[in-house]
């Protein structure tokens, strides 16, 4: 994450949008992380529908949990840029900005289904369905800027590749490869604690 | 400080707060199962003790 700030402040050089181009490193990485987090969630949901996995339930619930805290960070950092660069802290006529929020509000209702459940089987099945349903929303927000015919949204890639210089492109990768190792080791890290909770609660059922 | 300058620092910091604020209450969540584990450890040995201290007394 070092590397990717020097990068982002000493290396990539400034284009016409100025110095407000340098939330694009942070911004756009930290959206694709919370498209990774969800579809990692949908791929561990699948996993347990699929090999009835009981430990890919928990994992599936801990890449969604972060995957809503990438979301909120994209919807701020967004926010901010547009602010900015729009003059609006958001655009209702912006089918990704839209679509986006659509897809963290659904990320959210997760938690209020599966906090409804007792838990169990049930709950960990009807979880497992909702998150593999949001998955089809996940190539829907990232293709809904092709998808719109208004395009206020800037586009950072299209058919010809990266519409950027070499030298921001490779801050970008970098940008998105230190994103994505933070969620690793948060992901890690909250899945212990759970895991350690679940086997103390065990240890403490059978001691008593 | 420009307010362009001032817009870049806030994602800059948003960013940082709330994964600094995840790492805390991950922090937090960890201290109190570390001392739920000590909690654990001690009961599991009164546990131990307890029918060598009953088998003494019969003997």
């Amino acid at each position: 994450m070092a590397a990717a700030i020097a990068l982002i402040f000493f290396y990539a050089p400034l284009d016409q949008d100025g110095l407000n181009q340098k939330i694009f490193y942070f911004h756009v990485p930290i959206a694709f992380t919370a498209y990774a987090c969800f579809g990692w969630g949908g791929w561990k949901a699948l996993r347990h529908l699929w090999k009835r996995d009981e430990d890919a339930d928990l994992e599936s619930y801990v890449a969604i949990h972060l995957g809503v805290i990438f979301g909120v960070l994209t919807l701020v950092t967004g926010s901010i840029w547009a602010r900015y660069r729009w003059g609006h802290w958001w655009v209702w006529s912006e089918d990704q900005l839209v679509l986006f929020l659509v897809l963290f509000l659904f990320y959210c209702a997760y938690f209020m289904l599966r906090y409804s459940l007792p838990p169990g089987p049930q709950r960990a099945n009807l979880s497992a369905v909702y998150a593999l349903f949001g998955v089809a929303l996940i190539p829907v927000s990232i293709l809904a800027i092709r998808l719109s015919q208004r395009f206020i949204h800037p586009i950072a890639f299209d058919e010809g590749g990266p519409n950027m210089a070499g030298s921001q492109f490779f801050t970008f990768c970098v940008a998105v490869l230190a994103m994505f190792a933070v969620a690793a080791t948060l992901y890690h890290l909250e899945l212990a604690g759970k895991r350690l909770d679940i086997r103390l609660r065990e240890l403490r059922e059978a001691l008593q | 400080m420009t307010t362009e300058e001032k817009y870049v620092a806030a994602v800059y910091l948003v960013v940082f707060i709330v994964l600094l604020a995840y790492v805390f209450i991950i922090a937090l969540k960890l201290q109190r199962l570390e001392r739920e584990l000590a909690e654990l450890a001690e009961l599991a040995l009164r546990k131990k003790e307890e029918p060598e201290r009953k088998a003494v007394a019969v003997g």
